[in-house]
């Protein structure tokens, strides 16, 4: 794996955007690209595989125009950053990685914010805080921990616009689902006969849950019977599955040792004092 | 004292951070299997989100005052990242006890959506100072209250037996819905108790 990263990483890094030096590592890296890009779109989709970024998947895709721009959005985010992660990263010392991965994220959402608020003054009051809480959104963070930090610029951009693009797909799934049974539009355009009452509890929050567990429930269902070799199981404990390095596994052990220590300490002196009594 | 009073339990019930607002699904979803850490959790998000917004309100005048608005989101997220590493660090040195029960939770709340959407939330709705502690304080208070209501609800479900694509997280969400359907009822409530 180390031997692989560093086979990757060496030609990448000084390749840093020229397109020249990328075209020498030959087919094979492009083959590559295209898997890496693949990958984010529905084998490793964010949101139905992944279990991530559930935050804005279920409060924005009340309506299809929202979902796109989100997607969108992020997409612009991931890619944008991931390239500049996979850039820098061997200037960032390990220590303080996460705080700079977050800065670099945040500059880019800044950018998105201040062209939406702009050109698209629409979508910017239909998001709301949303489009800012893409910095905290466990994707964007996530891939730059789990990828960029470890690939060159290339894959990393491919990496991006393939989660990016499985992102945007989920979404306006989600908001196709919601908009139509709950507005009776799509896209703003009445699909529903008259006649039909729409679901006013689908464009609520409730509605939002419980259209997600379906799809999720209904994309479980379709990959068993595509492909039923594969293992395809979503655990309730998304923080098992989260690639940041505040998973909280990790901080479980931490709390076991401490408490493991703690035991110890307690044992030592009850131990001293008994014998310093029978002394 | 009608109008916090309003404050504060709109945010707990009418727009509960988790279930009508969608923020901090994760920590939602991840850590309310059992009650101790829903409840550990629920606590450390509180006093992390009471805390964010008393450090970042005022920094948002400072950055008015300057016209440097649009690095709202930059400067927020790195504050509460640092705050938080703060105080992880001063409890673990000054008080161990509370250390034990909240420490674990705290570096998960960094990139906790809840904490940086109650500091901006506070901007957008044009609260002062006093009426924004409030406010950090009810979204917390809500998160708690939410996760504490669904680890009840998640130990019933363990013990069912759904379908079998629905088992896991599928099945979670959709009883998320159903609790959250049962907070639809207080919208209004608020509103005509406290008269705001």
């Amino acid at each position: 794996m180390n031997a692989a990263r560093a086979a990757q990483g060496a030609p990448a890094a000084p390749a840093a955007g020229t397109c020249p030096g990328a075209q020498a590592e030959g087919a094979a890296g492009t083959a590559g690209l295209g898997e890496v890009f693949a990958a984010g779109l529905l084998r490793e989709n964010p949101v139905l595989r992944q279990a991530l970024g559930l935050c804005s998947t279920l409060a924005i895709t009340t309506a299809v125009t929202n979902g796109i721009g989100m997607g969108l959005a992020t997409t612009f985010v991931l890619v944008c950053s991931g390239m500049v992660v996979s850039a820098v990263r061997r200037l960032i010392p390990d220590s303080v990685r996460i705080p700079a991965y977050i800065t670099i994220i945040a500059s880019f959402v800044t950018l998105v914010m201040m062209v939406v608020k702009a050109y698209l003054p629409a979508l910017d009051s239909a998001l709301g805080i949303y489009l800012s809480l893409i910095v905290v959104n466990c994707i964007v963070l996530g891939r730059a921990e789990a990828f960029a930090s470890k690939h060159g610029v290339l894959e990393s951009a491919a990496d991006g616009l393939g989660m990016g693009i499985g992102f945007t797909i989920t979404l306006v799934l989600m908001s196709a689902v919601r908009e139509v049974l709950g507005a009776g539009t799509f896209l703003g355009v009445r699909v529903l006969p008259g006649f039909v009452e729409p679901m006013l509890v689908m464009v609520t929050p409730a509605g939002g849950f419980a259209t997600l567990g379906v799809i999720l429930a209904a994309s479980v269902a379709i990959e068993r019977r595509r492909r039923p070799e594969v293992e395809v199981d979503l655990t309730d404990d998304v923080c098992a599955t989260c690639t940041l390095g505040c998973a909280f596994k990790a901080n479980e052990d931490r709390f076991a040792r401490m408490e493991q220590a703690v035991e110890r300490f307690e044992r030592d002196r009850a131990q001293a004092g008994g014998k310093g009594s029978e002394a | 004292m009608a109008q916090y009073a309003s404050i504060l339990f709109g945010m707990i019930l009418v727009n509960n951070f988790v279930l009508v607002r969608f923020l901090g699904i994760c920590p939602f979803l991840g850590v309310s299997k059992r009650l101790d850490s829903a409840v550990g959790m629920g606590l450390a998000v509180t006093l992390v989100m009471v805390l964010a917004t008393a450090v970042t309100w005022p920094l948002q005048q400072l950055l008015d005052l300057w016209g440097l608005g649009y690095l709202q989101t930059i400067t927020f997220i790195l504050v509460i990242a640092t705050l938080v590493q703060l105080l992880e660090m001063a409890v673990k040195r000054f008080l161990p006890p509370l250390y034990r029960s909240l420490g674990v939770y705290l570096p998960l709340i960094t990139t906790n959506c809840a904490v940086l959407g109650v500091a901006i939330l506070c901007i957008d709705d044009g609260y002062n100072y006093p009426q924004s502690l409030v406010a950090a304080l009810g979204g917390g208070l809500g998160f708690l209250l939410a996760m504490v209501i669904f680890s009840g609800v998640r130990r019933r479900v363990e013990e069912a037996e759904p379908p079998e694509v629905f088992r896991g997280l599928p099945i979670t969400l959709v009883s998320a819905a159903i609790t959250s359907m049962s907070f639809m009822g207080f919208s209004g409530v608020i509103d005509h108790l406290f008269g705001a």
